[in-house]
């Protein structure tokens, strides 16, 4: 708000996605594109498959570390669910790109609650929607723990930062025998515009 | 050009402390502080240990300060409660070398059984306090609280809080000073606290506090940012970054320098305004001292006393400006976290729930076992109060009721062995659980003394439970495998009803310590009835298509739990074939 050129992105997910390696990559290569940047998440008992939330942030100058409600110009969910839990942080005319993946809450499963439906078309009352098949996408490549980075690369067409920068960040926070399997997965999400599989399975 | 590195304000703290020359660091995991103590590990030239508690941590620190070496001592909100004994009388010794407490509150509750705002911590030890507002000023405060303490001969705070512990931000770092160490010199006078002693320190205390006051109001730590004279806002800590956000065109008089309160700069700032308001989460510590001043302050109801105070809810109760969004849906069922698949915790939960004991539960990762589907605990307080509780509650209690007491490893450490002793030397007859995963899981791992590794994962000696159970006078302990639903069912019925204390150690393994498999993925087969009796065990591999229950093979971790709770045996390894 006090900057027009802050770019705000909301990261969310299930606890064992990878959303914190996600955040950090992200923020990495927005330092080193010139930028002040701040990253927030909540660390502690989130890992155990609970939702976890990352904010992501930065401009010419970043002052609080969350995203105030209706400004982030991008949602990247790992999970369904969890892109319609947090849709309202999206700013009117943002974009929600999500995965194609979805898990029902402990309540669900039991019971206990329901599930929401219709999620895609919701979604879309909050903001454009871009499906990215990154679940899919990891499987195909042998390891969905990549899911996470599959989805990175799909942002990275949306943003000006340059691919080595996202190389150089990639590389700093994965470890380095699987550097070669998450380059590949990010160069696939960035590529994902001409995936044939585009769907998202609901 | 000086080097600038993306850096956790948890990870700003620990650099800042390195550079400071700091020598020593002590502290008990905690969130949100726990991450400070890690960095510190990976600093050759500091001693680091994960104390047993934070009373320990902070004697363990008073020790090396006292000895001469620069000292932190880190602990979340919580854990200062548990250090205050030693703080108090801590503030009248004053220290040697520099002894830097980081208190790490955490609005919002996050990960913590309260949201105790430990700045009254400052004002009633009387200790001075800094509050960062970011990584940049962790680190720089860190390294400037060295200096006042020494220049002070005082403890220092420095209050971090979640979104500033765990907030990556650009941070500029400096070098090392290496600090030599301050002689020690025997002076019992002041570093022996018996009455009498104590009441000449006492006045030292006073004429520190004297002193202090006067830091306060020159330090460069509260500084006055002059925009609007309309408007002023009165902030400290995270707020500030929030206000800067939410309320751009405000002036702000930015406290870093907490406590003592820089009283004339308030008086000062509050002349240059119209409107003043005051932004703080959870207490109204600042507001409560301005209002003794006499300055009056705007529309304090506005804000609220618990949970985050995020830029959002600025925008929205001081501005009235709303989101330009549509609110949230309001039918997304809520996502708590679970036990893991294959988690050592859940066998024994499941048993307890299925006996209905009345569970006195205490903290750590089992203590979602308070929450559905498993709906297996019934008390949780604080760190070690389950031995307690029981031994409590079987005061009272009568059949049919039972109850047993349910701690972990790294707990039962903290403060579960006194309370074990307690029971023992007063006739107490409890049933005591103790979840042995030789970890302290719900913190990220640290090692506990069950573990047999040091802050740096160099090997230690290794504390065995049983041996201390029974050197602690219990003759009944017993050392099972958490897996084996039947012994422990079995051992459960028997110790229950007995006049005498029982310990029954769970032998377990943390999955995200040892990650192999268990045993091969199950699965669920066709004579499954869909009783949903395995959906209980809250097992994130356990899965529902329409009426049919499944088993997410890449989740599953073989550990068989809902196979021995499954009634018709329907859940078998190894596919869906197998029927
Ligand atoms: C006084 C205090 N210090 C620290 C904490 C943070 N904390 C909560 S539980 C816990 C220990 C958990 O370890 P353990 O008892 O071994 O159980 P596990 O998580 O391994 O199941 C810690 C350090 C706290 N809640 N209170």
């Amino acid at each position: 708000m006090t900057d027009g050129k802050t770019v705000n992105v909301l990261v969310v997910g299930i606890g064992g996605q990878g959303i914190i390696l996600l955040s950090d990559i992200l923020a990495e290569a927005a330092f080193e594109s010139g930028h002040d940047v701040k990253k927030s998440e909540i660390h502690g008992l989130s890992q155990r498959g609970g939702s976890v939330i990352s904010h992501v942030r930065w401009g010419t100058k970043v002052h609080s570390p969350v995203i105030m409600d209706g400004q982030a110009d991008f949602i990247l969910a790992l999970e369904e669910i969890e892109a319609l839990r947090n849709a309202h942080v999206a700013k009117p005319g943002g974009m929600i790109l999500v995965n194609d993946f979805r898990s029902l809450p402990a309540s669900v499963v039991s019971g206990a609650a329901k599930c929401p439906e219709n999620i895609e078309s919701r979604l879309a009352e909050y903001a454009s929607v871009e499906k990215v098949p990154a679940t899919s996408i990891a499987r195909e490549l042998g390891n969905i723990r990549t899911s996470n980075i599959v989805l990175l690369g799909a942002l990275s067409r949306h943003l000006e930062i340059a691919d080595a920068f996202w190389q150089a960040a990639v590389k700093k926070h994965v470890p380095k025998k699987y550097a070669d399997l998450n380059l590949k997965a990010f160069a696939r999400g960035r590529a994902a515009e001409q995936h044939p599989s585009c769907t998202v399975m609901i | 050009m000086a080097e600038r590195q993306l850096m956790m304000g948890n990870e700003a703290v620990a650099r800042g402390a390195w550079e400071a020359g700091v020598k020593v660091s002590t502290s008990y995991p905690g969130t949100p502080a726990t991450e400070i103590t890690e960095y510190m590990s990976a600093y050759p030239e500091v001693n680091v240990e994960w104390s047993v508690n934070e009373k320990v941590a902070l004697e363990v620190a008073i020790g090396s300060a006292f000895a001469g070496a620069r000292t932190i001592a880190s602990m979340k909100q919580v854990g200062v409660n548990v250090a205050a004994d030693p703080l108090f009388s801590l503030v009248y010794s004053g220290i040697n070398a520099g002894l830097v407490i980081i208190t790490a509150d955490e609005p919002g509750l996050h990960s913590s059984q309260n949201e105790q705002d430990n700045r009254y911590y400052a004002k009633f030890a009387q200790v001075p306090m800094l509050e960062p507002s970011d990584a940049q000023e962790a680190l720089d405060m860190v390294r400037e609280a060295f200096e006042i303490s020494e220049g002070y001969d005082t403890p220092v705070f420095v209050r971090m809080t979640t979104r500033v512990c765990h907030t990556a931000c650009v941070v500029e770092v400096g070098e090392r000073a290496e600090t030599p160490r301050r002689p020690y010199r025997k002076n019992s006078d002041k570093y022996t606290m018996v009455p009498s002693h104590a009441y000449t320190r006492h006045f030292e205390v006073e004429k520190r506090q004297t002193r202090l006051e006067a830091l306060s109001n020159t330090s460069e730590l509260n500084r006055i940012e002059m925009r609007s004279l309309e408007y002023g806002v009165i902030t400290s800590g995270l707020s500030y970054q929030n206000v800067r956000e939410a309320l751009p065109e405000f002036s702000v008089l930015k406290i870093g320098l907490t406590y003592p309160v820089p009283r004339q700069i308030i008086r000062n700032f509050a002349s240059q305004v119209r409107y003043l308001y005051v932004v703080e989460e959870n207490r109204p510590f600042l507001e409560d001292e301005i209002l003794a001043l006499g300055i009056p302050v705007e529309c304090k109801e506005l804000l609220l006393r618990f949970g985050e105070l995020p830029a959002e809810a600025l925008r929205r109760r001081i501005l009235h400006v709303k989101s330009p969004q549509k609110g949230p849906a309001d039918d997304v069922p809520k996502r708590p976290p679970q036990f893991c698949p294959g988690c050592g915790h859940r066998g024994i939960f499941h048993l307890l729930a299925k006996h209905k004991l009345i569970v006195n539960g205490d903290i750590g990762c089992y203590g979602l076992a308070a929450l559905p589907p498993y709906n297996a605990m019934d008390t949780l307080i604080c760190m070690g109060a389950s031995i307690g509780m029981d031994h409590g509650f079987r005061k009272v209690i009568q059949p049919p009721e039972k109850s047993v007491a349910v701690i972990g490893d790294s707990t039962f450490f903290h403060s579960g062995m006194t309370n074990l002793a307690n029971l023992v030397c007063n006739g107490g007859n409890s049933t005591v659980i103790i979840l042995d995963n030789r970890i302290t899981a719900m913190t990220g791992h640290q090692p506990s003394p069950a573990t047999g590794k040091d802050a740096g994962g160099t090997n230690a000696p290794r504390l065995d439970i049983a041996q201390v159970a029974r050197a602690l006078g219990v003759s009944r302990v017993f050392e099972i495998d958490g897996y084996d639903l039947d012994a422990l069912e079995k051992c459960l019925r028997e110790e229950v009803d007995r006049p005498e204390p029982s310990v029954l150690v769970v032998k377990e393994r943390c999955v995200m310590v040892d990650k192999t498999r268990r045993g091969v993925p199950l699965a669920v087969g066709k004579k499954c009835k869909s009783c949903r009796a395995c959906l209980k065990l809250g097992c994130p591999a356990l899965t529902v298509e329409g009426d049919r229950i499944m088993i997410l093979e890449y989740l599953c971790d073989g550990c068989g739990i809902c196979a021995k709770v499954c009634p018709i045996g329907a859940i078998r390894p190894g596919g869906a074939e197998n029927d």
